[in-house]
């Protein structure tokens, strides 16, 4: 019998190659069908209308002169008079019509009275919205003695650092398509959560359908990162508003809506005072931080300090604060960057107190990094070699004669990563064919691709013996993909289904082969006997001894396969032209441990992804909002900008793959890596420059007022 | 997007015939690569469009003893292709090339860059070109102005000029062919440019019925030592913070006559008479590079936020200035 445990290296074919991804040629081509490009006959566009105010009370709604323009054909209604709304962007309601120009003008034909109400969609000030009654404290957390480990230090570093709101910016806006027939519901639409999606529908009264009548595909994705786990009030506007007109309907978010609602990232501002020895021992963390993640109490409480959570004598109090802005949702890593920038800028501060290089620094304190120190201490001196640390290290401040000077800069980071519950089903075909099926979702990450390769490892088989069905509810139901859940969930239930549907076989071909199926193989398109390749039939042939009937076996995930917790070191090397403040990229390094790695390629391209989101929010992006107003300035790609490839630099990935980290079995990789690279750029900044540029992100701007050169009014 | 009538003309008369008495009844299509964002966000919603690509006589580059005439729905990309004519205009060259994407250039015209819309995030939100709250209170300096003018700011408009093409232009002493029912003109290209100083006017002297139709620059800005530089936050897709384009007459070392155009600084292509005053008779080095800078930067009224922008302007500056010469 096959067993299900991951083959050694020796016998790996497919697992831990460099492989490319078996939708790549079709997204590259533009023959993959995304959400946008489903348009079923008779399709009507839906657009929504949204809250102009930051908050409102909305005192009249009149759509008659909207559903009589020739075209309109359905009005759905979220909040109607008496409802308050809570940012701008809140949702009031959806009109669908043959255009999306139609749609967009009967929208703004909707008449709609507002009682404006006061807000605050700004959390910089703390103490006004403290004054507004818009704070609660979440955490306070003592450890230790704060004041007897700040006495005993015999250096103190005191700092502000703030990361903004920012968005999640999938490439792929959210939407979908809705179609009914008769009783049941067909749905496009771009989810992370393809096994779930049925059961949310199920719940709206407007609907009334059960979940069992909803099929839902989602083939291919633009990205969610986060922001797609629910249908969404437009999800399920789409099928109410196809169920009125009883028309398909499409309602996909342009980028201004989904800026203002589809997501944004809390921020996280604080004070925080570092207490060490003169020999660069830590003894005491004391922080005060607060965020904003609209109107929901969100916080990031119990991170800080991130990763040294050793440090004998520590505070930490935090303050979420409620502000008019769009809702928060699970951001890459959520809370991470945030918590790692404020740490990692704080305890480098430190280190540039001290005069200490900060690598010497964070190896001296690893002490304080709990169970992964040795594995953070691997990853940094391997990271410190392909950055060439010790040659481009020096003091706060390059000396340079000239404008440009250059800096390094480095964090550490962790996250979890355990595989989400699930099931797959794998089919053998008489004729040797094979399908592999799972209600997962590929994000875009290459998760078709890693089933792929699991199935046909398992099975002996070529990656095109096996064809991967995902992307839809009619599958066995797989969990979410958030939380770097998804390749730990799909690889093991792949695992388990095949091998299950392999030993079927093997039992079937032993007689013939004159042996049990215990002594039995699947290697090379070719049942055999262990180690014996003359005793062997071909995969084909053994295929068709199941005579009519396929074999069909089921998969769930399995913890002997997977595992939970890893680290991370991240460097960067930045140039700053200090006369200008604009901040150039040069380099990337970042060094990852994962587990067993099925794919080498996706991996590396997650890693890849990571470091240049990363890039992004360090140096670029930023949620705008005016108080006078209430709204967003940027909700926009123009001036909420995002990196460019010319502003992304070199990037060196290493994958950490030696023999007893692939013991772990399997673990989630798409979160860590995009946790590091706003403290490492940041702190590469200072490194250049001399001083600290204490906000994300690094505009130039903020970068020649940290200078001094900013000439504030 | 409101409904409009589309015309198409053949022709710089049928054009302007087609052109309304304000800019509510018509509004010229050129690349469209920013009339149609505006009309999709209901910023400006014009009853009729008229296209003017489809005019032969509006597109081209062509060189004479006059100078080089360049057809105002001439392609960026057509203009930056070609790089004969465009050498002697270093200057030039590099704002068109910081006009991107590779798209942007190859939909946008070089009228359409001079005519643009602010990008005022304001203006671009529907608070009005001259961004202001029910009551009438600007919006900008109490709100986010980071982006917005540091010189000629007393208000009412706060916004800067977006046009990439302007500064060196000016410079280069460019004229505009200007073109309407009662015939043409030529204006120097400063001239198409005005500080609003209510909500009557527009940041363009163009009446509704006017088409801007040709650039000329001089024969005799082909000996002009001439550069721009633009500081940017991102290499590409991203506007300049600040840019200066400078051209300089010299006279051996020596700067006889110097012209010095900051763009993105003003409600108007900002014109730095004080740089140009300390560099006129010096020879032109590092220090005086940067002493010009200072000099361009003296009058700056910055706001709340845009501070920094000072500092750019210095270097934007001398930085153009010492590239000019190199």
């Amino acid at each position: 019998m096959a067993n299900i445990a991951w083959p050694p290296a020796s016998k790996r074919g497919l697992i831990g190659k460099s492989i490319s991804r078996i939708d790549g040629p079709e997204k590259a081509s533009g023959r993959a069908k995304y959400t946008y490009d489903q348009n079923p006959v008779n399709l009507l566009y839906a657009k929504m209308l949204t809250s102009p105010y930051a908050h409102a009370k909305i005192t009249a709604l009149d759509t008659s002169e909207a559903e009589r323009m020739p075209g309109v054909r359905a009005v759905y209604v979220f909040n109607g008079v008496g409802k308050e709304v809570n940012w701008e962007g809140h949702e009031i309601l959806a009109v669908a019509a043959d255009s999306e120009e139609l749609a967009e003008d009967a929208v703004r034909r909707v008449r709609v009275e507002f009682q404006q109400l006061p807000y605050l969609v700004d959390d910089a000030d703390l103490a006004l919205a403290t004054k507004d009654g818009r704070t609660r404290q979440l955490g306070a957390e003592t450890s230790g003695d704060p004041a007897a480990g700040f006495q005993q230090a015999e250096v103190t570093s005191e700092g502000n650092y703030a990361i903004p709101v920012i968005t999640h910016c999938c490439l792929e806006s959210h939407g979908s398509v809705a179609q009914w027939a008769g009783d049941k519901l067909n749905v496009w639409i771009s989810t992370q959560n393809v096994s779930g999606a049925a059961g949310e529908y199920a719940q709206s009264p407007d609907l009334n359908v059960p979940a069992s009548n909803v099929n839902v595909d989602c083939q291919v994705m633009g990205g969610g990162f986060g922001s797609k786990f629910g249908i969404d009030t437009w999800g399920l506007a789409a099928a109410a508003l196809a169920k009125k007109s009883g028309r398909p309907v499409k309602l996909m978010l342009d980028r201004k809506p989904e800026l203002l609602m589809a997501g944004s990232r809390p921020s996280l501002r604080g004070k925080i005072r570092v207490g060490a020895k003169r020999d660069g021992t830590i003894v005491a963390w004391d922080s005060d931080s607060w965020g904003t993640g609209g109107m929901g109490v969100v916080g990031i409480h119990g991170l800080l300090p991130y990763i040294f959570r050793d440090i004998p004598n520590r505070g930490s109090r935090y303050t979420a604060v409620r502000t008019n802005t769009g809702p928060a949702r699970a951001w890459r890593a959520p809370n991470h960057p945030q918590a790692c920038f404020l740490t990692m800028a704080a305890l480098d501060d430190m280190a540039a107190k001290l005069g200490m290089d900060p690598l010497d620094f964070f190896l001296k304190n690893l002490s304080l990094a709990g169970e992964r120190a040795a594995l953070y201490q691997e990853e940094l001196q391997k990271a410190a070699e392909l950055m060439e640390w010790k040659a481009k290290w020096h003091p706060r401040g390059d000396k340079t004669p000239g404008p440009i000077k250059r800096g390094v800069g480095l964090s550490i980071h962790t996250w979890g990563g355990l595989g989400h519950d699930g099931y797959c089903r794998t089919t053998i075909h008489p004729d040797g064919s094979v399908e592999v099926a799972t209600g997962t979702q590929d994000l875009g990450t290459g998760t078709r691709t890693v089933i792929n390769i699991v199935a046909a490892e398992t099975l002996g088989l070529p990656l095109d013996g096996i064809r991967v069905e995902i992307g839809d509810n009619k599958y066995p139901p797989d969990g979410a993909s958030g939380g770097s859940t998804t390749v730990g969930g799909v690889s093991s239930s792949t695992r388990v289904s095949a091998t299950n549907a392999l030993n079927q076989l093997l039992a079937k071909v032993a007689p013939a082969l004159g042996t049990t199926p215990d002594k039995l193989e699947a290697v090379a398109e070719k049942i055999q006997v262990i180690g014996d390749p003359a005793k062997a039939i071909s995969w084909k042939q053994a295929c068709a001894r199941l005579g009519t009937t396929p074999i069909v076996a089921m998969g769930q995930r399995n913890m002997s396969l997977i595992s939970s917790g890893v680290g991370g070191a991240q460097m960067a090397e930045v140039s700053v032209d200090v006369e200008t403040g604009v901040v150039h990229m040069e380099k990337m390094v970042a060094v990852q441990d994962c587990g067993l790695i099925i794919d080498i390629k996706t991996a590396t391209s997650q890693v890849y992804g990571a470091c240049i989101m990363g890039t992004c929010y360090a140096l670029h992006e930023e949620k705008i909002m005016d108080q006078q107003t209430g709204t967003c300035l940027n909700p926009n790609m123009e001036f909420y900008k995002l990196s460019g490839l010319d502003d992304v630099g070199d990037i060196v990935v290493h994958m950490m793959t030696d023999p007893a980290i692939e013991s772990r079995g399997v673990i989630g990789l798409g979160e860590p890596p995009v946790i590091s690279p706003g403290a490492a750029i940041a702190n590469a900044v200072a490194n250049a420059i001399g001083v600290r540029v204490p906000e994300l992100p690094m505009t130039p701007e903020r970068v020649l007022d940290a200078l001094g050169k900013g000439e504030m009014a | 997007m409101r409904d409009f009538e589309y015309g198409n003309p053949s022709s710089l008369k049928q054009a302007i015939a087609l052109l309304g008495a304000n800019f509510d009844q018509a509004q010229v299509l050129a690349g469209g690569t920013d009339l149609i964002s505006l009309m999709k966000d209901y910023i400006v919603t014009p009853r009729r469009v008229v296209n003017i690509k489809g005019i032969a006589d509006l597109r081209g580059v062509h060189e004479s003893a006059a100078g080089l005439r360049i057809g105002s729905a001439t392609v960026l990309e057509d203009l930056f292709e070609r790089p004969a004519p465009l050498h002697p205009f270093p200057s030039l060259r590099t704002a068109i090339a910081g006009v991107s994407s590779a798209q942007m250039r190859s939909m946008g015209t070089v009228g359409g860059d001079l005519l643009q819309r602010p990008r005022c995030w304001y203006f671009r939100n529907g608070f009005g070109l001259l961004a202001r709250d029910s009551q009438g209170r600007s919006l900008v300096p109490n709100g986010d102005n980071r982006y917005h003018a540091i010189f000629d700011n007393a208000g009412p408009a706060y916004f800067v000029s977006p046009s990439s093409l302007a500064p060196p232009l000016i410079t280069l002493g460019a004229t505009a062919r200007v073109t309407g029912p009662k015939g043409s003109r030529e204006i120097p290209v400063a001239e198409l440019f005005r500080t609003p100083r209510d909500a009557s006017e527009r940041e363009h002297t163009l009446g509704p019925k006017d088409i801007l139709t040709e650039i000329l620059i001089p024969a005799r800005s082909r000996t002009l030592r001439n550069a721009t530089y633009e500081v940017r936050e991102r290499h590409v897709m991203d506007w300049p913070l600040v840019t200066a384009s400078v051209a300089l007459r010299m006279e051996g070392k020596r700067v006889r006559q110097a012209t010095v155009v900051l763009g993105q600084v003003a409600p108007t292509p900002w014109r730095s008479q004080a740089a140009e005053r300390a560099l006129a008779g010096k020879e032109l080095d590092e220090a005086a590079a940067a002493h010009a800078g200072d000099a361009a930067a003296q009058g700056a009224h910055p706001l709340s936020r845009n501070g920094y922008k000072v500092q750019l302007v210095r270097v934007a500056v001398k930085r153009a200035l010492l590239q000019a010469i190199a």
